[in-house]
């Protein structure tokens, strides 16, 4: 088993993937990575065979590129635990989760993405590369279970569960007989919500349809 | 009857809303309540007497209640009733089409031990969806009397007489959940020590879900009696819980309720759609419900009050009776034998308490107000206004409101003392502040209203002008509102009940109820407010008001005689609205000051009764906040607006 990277040569790695694989430039210069051509950290990727080094020029190479975007994928996924879940903000939470992104190893990214639900952008909006967990999840087929204004009017399912983001709301819709385990058909989707359960019509507004899951019929 | 009666056993009604509590009310009492197909019409409880078998009952209406657990203002006035009366029995109404979740209510009641008896009501349009009850087996399993029935033809009243006046209580078997919560349902019950109205196991599980009236009766009572140990348990116990207790309790009694259900209901299914579900589809979709909403406006509103209302009754009334036959006979009189200056003036004068007060509260409000409330009745027992609800929420949530507050403000074009005690209704402090703003301000009421048209009708861009102003004001003023007043914006959510066809017996009782109770209200204010004028002007009271406020109404590009008119708005927004028809058939107003004058009148100040209103249900601060602002603004547009006009020349 190889040795792990160092965190410095993984800070390399991730801006090597973000300026020539998501932006568009044609290697990188050792100025903007801000090492030397002789830094340990650099030799340390060059050793692996993870990049090469022309001239002034850093390139990733096709062997570089899983660990880099495996590299990337962590820092994003730290930065939604720092920023939603922690809540930490601004400069303070992109410290945070550079700190945390070296602790993403062995096991831990993949428990970290399956808890946030596999998210596939972070929380400047660049996107997360997806991991195993990611692509195992997709293959399970669609989702089964939707929040209601996903439903086209018309489909039925059965409630799966409320997200209870306010207590009093989900009270009022469990105390009308909303609740988990009944049948749903939606009706209509604008400008209200109107769905139906048993010989029930309610109308709902966006804000509390999300909060409604259901779970489609299997095909 | 004996001397030295004792009150009379209380029976309470309860149930979701729209079940037909309050038919029930009115079938055993022969009185009337508002009955609607309006969820939530009951704010205030309804109390009536009972006759059964030499026995006299007080009955009791509550507002619609979804569980024991109140969420809303209208669910905590009927709970505070169950918390405090002492009844004979409580009969929950629920609806027959529904019964698999308003009978977790009944389990509540039960657990609660009260003396419950179950109406399983709207049998009729059960089975016209193809549902079968065994309501004897679900008896049965109850253990309490249960009766069906279709409570608006009286079918199944004489079998609710009879359980009630044969009711005797029986111990109740609780209904048992989940092991884990039972467990957590005993440690709280083992620390309670006090008498409570509802049985110890139903305030244990109340506790739990921290209810807030609840764990304060619980501290009063139980205060140096292990009350902190209680609360220690309680708070370990909702914390281990926090994730779902209130999801698990409600599946619980699901679970109960299906075990009851089974055996008990058996649907056929029934494929065909009535046009009620087509014509209820065509509402609800904006393509069609505009349309809809368009003609609803143009005939209910414009032709039947605008037209037939205010100008067909009125002309009659007001030209015909007054003029011809009423009024000439009391100046005569009054000449004749009224030879004080000062009674001749208040009795038949200018001001005069017959030719001002009644005048006006016969032969103008009255009409308008009767052909409004009869709209407004037809269209509410059909089912229209949730309907409408849904299709305006995503408007109203602009202006800080929800789709709910459809009612008040469409019942405000009728009255807006009205609409302001149903803002109550309102989930959110903040939603009832605005909504009790803007009908203060951009309401204007059906007497207003009439009055207003028939004035302007005569110019169709004046009328094009202040409708399209009021709009604006009325959404410019709830966007900013809903911008500066803290707080999270509402949620809508609404039961949507079936279309039904209005009977016209209910239409025209809820519509004379309505226009009596308005009478009964406005007659004494009228007549107040004559007084008051009348005294003012004898004092010179009146003339020291009018002249101090006549620059106003100058700077506004008015003649001074309108400030007449804005003094009277004050005592009723309609009286001002009159006495502006009154100078506008002397030819003293163009098109110009016409349109400011009925823009700035609409605008202005509520009428002496819905402030009165707005300070007790809103509270004298917020009513005097509203008032300043509104007075303020509405002179502040009537300026706006004479400049707009004048600078345009549009109405020259």
């Amino acid at each position: 088993m190889m040795e792990r990277l160092s965190e410095e040569a993984e800070e390399i790695l991730e801006s090597l993937w973000v300026m020539t694989v998501e932006g568009d430039n044609v290697g990188c210069l050792l100025t903007s990575l801000k090492v030397e051509n002789d830094s340990p950290q650099l030799l340390e990727l060059v050793q692996r065979a993870y990049v090469e080094l022309r001239g002034d020029r850093v390139h990733l190479r096709k062997e570089g590129r899983p660990e880099a975007q495996m590299t990337v994928r962590r820092h994003r996924l730290a930065e939604r635990l720092t920023m939603d879940i922690l809540g930490i903000a601004g400069d303070e939470g992109n410290d945070q989760a550079c700190e945390f992104e070296h602790l993403l190893r062995q096991g831990v990214d993949t428990k970290l993405c399956t808890l946030l639900n596999h998210p596939t952008t972070c929380p400047h909006g660049n996107p997360i590369p997806p991991g195993e967990c990611c692509i195992v999840a997709r293959q399970q087929g669609e989702p089964g279970i939707v929040a209601l204004t996903e439903l086209k009017s018309g489909e039925s399912g059965e409630i799966a569960y409320l997200a209870a983001s306010d207590d009093k709301k989900m009270q009022k819709l469990m105390s009308m007989g909303v609740l988990p385990g009944s049948q749903v058909t939606l009706m209509q989707k604008f400008p209200s919500y109107i769905f139906k359960v048993g010989h029930s019509q309610f109308a709902v507004d966006d804000m509390l349809a999300r909060e409604i899951h259901i779970r489609r019929p299997v095909k | 009857m004996s001397a030295q009666q004792i009150s009379p056993p209380k029976v309470i009604l309860v149930g979701n809303p729209n079940v037909g509590k309050s038919v029930v009310f009115n079938a055993l009492t022969g009185a009337y309540t508002t009955v609607s197909n309006y969820p939530g019409t009951s704010v205030e409880v309804s109390r009536g007497h009972c006759q059964i078998a030499e026995q006299r009952y007080e009955i009791l209406d509550t507002p619609g209640m979804y569980s024991m657990m109140p969420i809303t203002e209208e669910e905590r006035v009927a709970r505070r009733i169950l918390l405090t009366e002492d009844p004979h029995a409580v009969v929950h109404v629920i609806d027959a089409r529904n019964i698999e979740r308003m009978l977790p209510m009944t389990l509540q009641l039960i657990e609660a031990g009260l003396p419950v008896i179950l109406v399983v009501n709207i049998l009729d349009e059960a089975k016209r969806l193809g549902m079968q009850l065994d309501l004897e087996l679900l008896q049965k399993k109850l253990g309490i009397p249960v009766i069906g029935a279709v409570m608006k033809r009286k079918v199944g009243l004489e079998e609710l007489r009879q359980a009630i006046s044969d009711y005797a209580m029986v111990p109740y078997h609780p209904f048992i959940y989940a092991h884990d919560l039972e467990q957590d349902i005993l440690q709280i019950n083992q620390l309670i020590h006090g008498e409570y109205r509802l049985s110890r196991r139903a305030t244990s599980i109340l506790l739990m879900q921290k209810d807030d009236d609840i764990q304060e009766l619980v501290a009063e009572k139980e205060a140096g009696n292990g009350y902190e140990q209680l609360i220690k348990v309680i708070r370990e116990i909702s914390f281990r819980r926090r994730a779902d207790l209130h999801l698990q309790i409600s599946l619980e009694r699901r679970k109960i309720c299906k075990q009851m259900l089974k055996d008990v209901v058996t649907q056929t299914i029934n494929e065909t759609e009535p046009f009620s579900e087509k014509l209820s589809r065509w509402m609800m979709n904006p393509l069609t419900g505009a349309p809809i909403l368009i003609l609803v406006v143009y005939f209910g509103l414009y032709q039947f009050v605008g037209g037939f209302g205010a100008g067909t009754l009125v002309d009659f009334l007001e030209g015909n009776l007054f003029e011809t036959y009423i009024n000439p006979p009391v100046v005569h009189f009054s000449e004749k034998y009224l030879t004080a200056h000062w009674l001749f003036e208040l009795i038949a004068g200018e001001y005069g308490i017959w030719t001002l007060g009644i005048r006006y509260a016969v032969a103008l409000v009255l009409p308008i107000v009767g052909t409004f409330f009869l709209v407004f009745s037809l269209l509410e027992d059909t089912g229209y206004f949730p309907r409408l609800a849904l299709l305006v929420d995503r408007l109203f949530k602009k202006i800080g409101l929800s789709g709910r507050a459809v009612i008040p403000m469409v019942l405000g074009f009728g009255c807006d003392t009205m609409a302001t005690l149903v803002t109550r209704t309102l989930e959110t402090k903040r939603e009832r502040i605005i909504a009790t703003m803007l009908l203060a301000l951009a309401i204007p009421c059906s007497a207003q209203l009439g009055v207003i048209l028939g004035l302007l009708s005569a110019e169709p861009n004046a009328l094009a002008v202040w409708t399209v102003f009021l709009l604006l004001v009325f959404l410019l003023i709830g966007f900013l509102a809903s911008k500066i007043l803290p707080g999270e914006s509402p949620i809508f959510y609404m039961e949507i009940p079936p279309l039904r066809m209005p009977q016209l017996r209910n239409v025209m009782v809820k519509t004379l109820t309505r226009m009596q109770s308005y009478f009964v209200e406005i007659l004494p204010l009228f007549l107040f407010a004559s007084v008051v004028l009348w005294a003012g002007k004898m004092t010179g009271t009146l003339e020291t008001v009018i002249d101090a406020f006549s620059p106003v109404v100058a700077a506004i590009g008015l003649p001074v005689e309108v400030t007449t008119a804005f003094v009277f708005g004050f005592f009723r927004r309609d009286f001002g609205a009159a006495g502006l028809y009154d100078l506008q058939s002397s030819g003293i107003l163009n098109a110009t000051q016409l349109t400011v004058s009925a823009v700035t009148l609409t605008l202005f100040v509520p009428c002496v009764a819905q402030f009165l209103v707005m300070i007790k249900e809103r509270g004298i601060k917020v009513a005097l906040t509203i008032f300043i602002f509104v007075t303020v603004l509405a002179f502040s547009s009537g300026w706006f607006l004479n400049k707009f006009l004048l600078a345009t020349g549009w109405l020259a």
